[in-house]
């Protein structure tokens, strides 16, 4: 437990003093929802209509964006090998690169989605239901993506890879989170999506970490 | 017979060069005949008319996108368990057949609902599961092309394929729960309780000639992949050898 606090806090110190690449983000976050108006017109209605499955969509991107850096830096360095090494399971490892990366992205976006949604002009109860159903959903990418950076470590086309890789198993996080938003704009109960986000959140902390331990091992062999 | 028989990569291609010739035909003639019954023996529908004949592709091509991918997940976990010399080859050897067999049925299914439908694409449930699992088709085919050491290369995809099966079961599920809030049921459906008995027997025959085909071109893709390592190893070895005759005389 104490390893696993050591890591979390290393990769936040990281993260805090080489604060660029959360900001860079957090930009492309906002960047891409920002388009979509400029594609599809001003018009307020087609805005609210389409605006929790576009802030989703680009969280989405932005995480597969941030999901490079995960292991890269450490196996570049070195330090990932010390990890592997380290007298502690590597899932227990992994699980903490994960925590880390969704307190280093995962909650920046979380905390920038509302603002997004005030632009989409969702309400302020649709948005308290999107900011939960993306503190549900969030981890759980974090969880997936590590799979994918660490199958895709250290390869040169790395980068899109891992997106091509991520995104079709994550699309049922994107599916019930974008319903869990739609249900409360409609005024239906979000409970059930929100219920299976959880489940699904749950079941990627049981099972990613084996997968991911088992890549960086053939990736370090 | 058991799966160690065929662990001697010499021995399989001895063995699958003896029964090649013997499935292909095989295929051929099941898929012959499937295709006579559908197409000139089954009664066209009385609704869609002849149109209900792609069915008979269509089907049988959504049915082994399905199971080459199961096939493929287990030789993947025969690869990372047992480290069977062969899973791994003929996963990599299934995935582009897979990838197929797929995207024929994703394009059969369009060329269906343009006149069923009124549109090419309709954002059915069955559909869209179908592309999400023509999306991990080239994930896992383009993994293996990114891992220029095939040790590594077949252990990553393996990994990746077995998080796909475990997911694949998710992901028609929650397609399936967005469908139904997107889209109330106006999509015309096929069959019905039961499906007569001139319509079953050629898309059952279709559909062992599918699989028979599968095998017939699984057997090529593994003997030319295990060629392809021994050319390679060849190569290798012989790059080896002449850099340590010229060692000395640099040295």
């Amino acid at each position: 437990m104490s390893a696993l606090a050591a890591i979390v806090r290393r990769d936040l110190a990281i993260a805090l003093r080489r604060g660029g690449h959360v900001g860079v983000v957090v930009a492309f976050f906002v960047l891409v929802a920002s388009l979509f108006p400029l594609g599809v017109g001003p018009e307020l209605a087609v805005l609210r209509r389409i605006g929790s499955g576009v802030i989703w969509v680009a969280a989405l991107l932005a995480a597969m964006l941030s999901l490079d850096r995960l292991f890269q830096a450490d196996f570049e360095d070195g330090s990932l090998e010390q990890l592997v090494l380290a007298p502690v399971a590597l899932e227990f490892v992994v699980l903490a690169k994960a925590l880390a990366h969704w307190l280093t992205t995962g909650v920046p976006l979380l905390l920038a989605a509302p603002v997004l949604g005030l632009l989409f002009d969702l309400e302020r109860g649709t948005l308290l239901v999107m900011v939960l159903a993306m503190a549900l959903g969030s981890p759980a990418l974090s969880l997936m993506g590590a799979i994918g950076a660490a199958l895709t470590l250290g390869l040169r086309r790395g980068g899109v890879l891992v997106s091509l890789l991520v995104l079709p198993l994550v699309t049922p996080i994107l599916i019930f989170g974008v319903g869990a938003v739609e249900a409360a704009a409609t005024g239906t109960p979000a409970r059930t999506h929100l219920l299976i986000l959880g489940a699904l959140l749950l079941a990627a902390l049981a099972l990613t970490p084996w997968a991911t331990a088992a890549a960086l091992r053939s990736a370090m062999e | 017979m058991n799966l160690h028989f065929l662990a001697n990569p010499t021995r399989f291609q001895r063995w699958a060069g003896a029964i090649l010739p013997w499935v292909a035909t095989l295929a051929a003639l099941t898929l012959g005949l499937g295709l006579w019954l559908g197409l000139f023996v089954a009664p066209p529908d009385y609704q869609q008319g002849d149109t209900v004949r792609i069915m008979f592709v269509h089907v049988p091509s959504a049915w082994m996108g399905l199971f080459v991918y199961t096939g493929m997940a287990s030789a993947s976990a025969v690869a990372l368990i047992w480290k069977h010399p062969l899973a791994d080859v003929a996963a990599k050897a299934s995935a582009p057949i897979g990838a197929c067999f797929t995207f024929l049925a994703l394009v059969t299914g369009s060329l269906w609902g343009k006149p069923m439908w009124g549109a090419w694409w309709v954002w059915d449930a069955r559909l869209t599961s179908m592309l999400v699992l023509l999306f991990l088709y080239l994930g896992y085919m383009a993994l293996w092309d990114a891992v220029e050491d095939p040790a590594r290369a077949g252990k990553a995809a393996a990994i990746l394929c077995l998080v796909g099966a475990v997911d694949i079961p998710v992901i028609k599920f929650s397609v399936d729960w967005w469908n139904t809030l997107h889209q109330p049921a106006s999509v015309v459906r096929l069959g019905g309780p039961t499906i007569h008995a001139s319509i079953l027997v050629p898309l059952l025959t279709m559909i062992v000639g599918f699989t028979l085909y599968y095998l017939t071109v699984l057997i090529v893709r593994m003997r030319a992949e295990l060629a392809a390592r021994r050319v390679q190893a060849l190569r290798q070895a012989r790059v080896a050898s002449r850099e340590s005759t010229l060692a000395p005389e640099a040295g």
